[in-house]
């Protein structure tokens, strides 16, 4: 990569502009998890600042935990995250491939019709999709919301990984097949490595919806066993209490496991963008 | 044997006519050079030879046999493309050798093959490295390399040096023909630099707008071209092409002369002005306009004091002539 010359001047005011960026976004963060080490009365009475020997607490924590089943929640968003963004990813890279590679009749249709799916959420299907699960009996299973999600997460896919595929080089792909490769191979081991940036920025994208989400997780699997991380930490919420401690320990734990992801993705991303492309 | 025999090629995207009714054929050890004019169908030919495309109609044969539904690794060729196409992921050597992995060959004649095309090619210090490592040249040896281990029956290089500089590019040049002579394997090789058509083919296939305007070697094309195409399309600068500036020329006839073949003389039988003058040390070529208004181009061997302006007279030798007909075919001069 060349570096970029620029003034002082302007790499300074870049670097200031970032920094304050940085600051804004991390600071309700950074609330939460100093605020998660507090106790109940430190939490109201001085929400900003750090905890100190008075009102260190681990009560938030001991609740959490507590909570018998909270490492079935972790491990439950883990499976349904991961789960979906692997399918989305391989079935959109596929998808991408056909559309970006092979001249078909249709292709053009398949893709606008893909499209559509971006500008459509896929919640007005809600009531649908339920029907559909209680048929298949899917409801309350962990597969009723990777599919969902996958769903949810292709159009989007498929758009932008064709559009990167579509510039991986003919020729890198004939050569492939002059020297024998399969249709699949030239896709898993030539094409897949060359859109991996893209391919971070699609599991990025993806991730931290469906982390987040409370809608599926509450209509399609809100039983004992398949609650996400996300439903479970409702529990504290209550009407009329409202357990502080608890839910800002939730949330500090629930950061971690999509932050290490991120860290994972990112690196992938910042690699492909750096190894630089060859002629 | 022929290495390669093409019959009645057509091909066709959607109702665009790439390429009409080729047939062709390469001997065995022969280097074929096809050229042409840009997007003339050169490398939409080479891909139906590799198998790449599939021909709307006709046959591709390669030793000998029919090879249109037979898959490009299939088919005993190896292919060096123009943008290189290596695999960037791969170290060097692993670029050369997927082919022969994938084609199950044992280790140790995958060992003796890269062995082998790494001391012809001079790679031996950068086995190891990635594509993004290497510079153009090396890049371009190791693309060579990635063809020459896999033994094939018939090379095809579709433009393999025009990314590269000009003096690179002259070595490369010495350096393909020198592979020709050790492998003395078939090759085809799509250019559309005329001097390396010239010096590297033993057959030259001049195409345009999907057809084959002429074939021969070098020198037939050079000293007998078919039509005005080919006779302009090679030589440098190109021939001059004149309708009405020779004096006593039959009217409806173009008259063809290359630049080398005019020289100066008080008398000649064109007259015209010098509108530039390029001094290359050892020649100098004068850009003159003629008196009928056709532009022409006289390469003179030496240093002449020539300066714009100047009105000058040129004439020819008339064994050198080429005349044309209006459908631009060549019209063939009685013996005399
Ligand atoms: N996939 C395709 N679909 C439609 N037209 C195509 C396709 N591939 C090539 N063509 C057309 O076929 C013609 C010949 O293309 P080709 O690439 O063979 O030209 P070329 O002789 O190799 O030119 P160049 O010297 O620029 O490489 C061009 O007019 C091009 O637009
Ligand atoms: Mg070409």
């Amino acid at each position: 990569m060349s570096k970029a010359r620029q003034s002082t001047g302007a790499t300074i005011a870049a670097h200031a502009v970032l920094i304050v960026y940085t600051i804004i976004a991390l600071f309700p963060v950074f609330v939460i998890v100093i605020n998660s080490f507090k106790t109940r009365q430190a939490i109201f009475r001085e929400p900003l600042t750090l905890p100190d020997s008075d009102s260190f607490s681990l009560i938030g924590y001991q609740t959490v935990l507590k909570q018998g089943d909270f490492f079935l929640y972790f491990q439950n968003s883990m499976i349904v995250t991961v789960g979906s963004l692997f399918f989305i990813l391989l079935f959109g890279a596929m998808a991408a491939f056909a559309l970006a590679e092979y001249r078909f009749r249709g292709n053009m249709l398949m893709g606008l019709y893909l499209a559509l799916g971006i500008m459509i959420p896929i919640r007005i299907g809600t009531v649908a999709i339920l029907e559909m699960m209680v048929q298949t009996g899917l409801v309350n299973t962990l597969w009723a919301l990777i599919l969902v999600y996958t769903a949810q997460g292709l159009p989007l896919a498929v758009f932008i990984l064709s559009a990167f595929m579509k510039q991986v080089s003919d020729d890198l792909k004939n050569a492939g097949r002059i020297d024998g490769l399969s249709e699949y191979k030239i896709f898993f081991r030539l094409v897949l490595p060359l859109v991996r940036p893209a391919m971070a920025t699609v599991a990025v994208f993806n991730m931290i919806p469906i982390w987040n989400d409370l809608w599926f997780p509450l209509i399609l699997a809100p039983s004992e066993q398949t609650k996400t991380l996300t439903l479970g930490s409702q529990v504290f919420i209550g009407q009329f209490v409202t357990d502080w401690n608890a839910v800002l320990s939730a949330l500090s734990l629930a950061i971690l496991p999509v932050m290490a992801l991120y860290v994972v993705f990112s690196r992938q991303l910042i690699r492909g963008i750096t190894s630089g492309a060859v002629k | 044997m022929t290495a390669l025999e093409l019959d009645k090629i057509c091909k066709s995207f959607g109702s665009v006519e790439v390429l009409k009714d080729i047939s062709l054929t390469v001997e065995d050890g022969e280097f074929v050079v096809f050229v042409g004019p840009s997007g003339c169908g050169k490398s939409t030919l080479l891909r139906i030879i590799a198998g790449l495309e599939d021909p709307t109609s006709g046959t591709v044969a390669i030793g000998g046999d029919m090879v249109n539904t037979v898959p490009p690794a299939k088919r005993g060729i190896a292919m060096v493309f123009q943008s290189y196409a290596l695999y960037p992921h791969l170290s060097v050597k692993d670029n050369m050798t997927l082919g022969l992995k994938q084609e199950g060959q044992p280790k140790a004649v995958i060992e003796e093959r890269v062995t082998k095309a790494v001391r012809m090619l001079g790679l031996g210090a950068y086995i190891a490295r990635r594509p993004s490592d290497l510079s153009g040249g090396q890049r371009q040896r190791v693309a060579i390399g990635r063809a020459i281990v896999r033994e094939p029956k018939l090379f095809l290089f579709d433009e393999p040096l025009s990314n590269l500089d000009a003096a690179l590019r002259m070595n490369m040049r010495v350096e393909i023909a020198d592979l020709h002579r050790k492998l003395g394997a078939s090759i085809i090789y799509v250019t559309h630099d005329q001097t390396e058509a010239m010096t590297l083919a033993d057959k030259i296939v001049v195409l345009r707008d999907g057809h084959v305007e002429q074939v021969g070697s070098p020198m037939e094309l050079y000293n007998n071209p078919a039509n005005q195409f080919v006779a302009g399309f090679l030589g440098s600068p190109s021939m001059n092409f004149l309708e009405k500036s020779v004096a006593g020329q039959t009217a409806g006839t173009i008259l063809g002369i290359r630049p080398e073949h005019l020289r100066l003389t008080e008398n000649g039988r064109i007259r015209g002005t010098i509108t530039h003058v390029e001094r290359l040390g050892g020649d100098t070529n004068l850009l003159v306009i003629t008196d009928a208004d056709e532009k022409l181009t006289v390469r003179l061997f030496g240093q002449y004091d020539k300066s714009v302006g100047e009105a000058t007279a040129l004439d020819f030798d008339d064994s050198h002539a080429f005349h044309f007909d209006q459908d631009r075919q060549r019209i063939y001069q009685s013996a005399a």
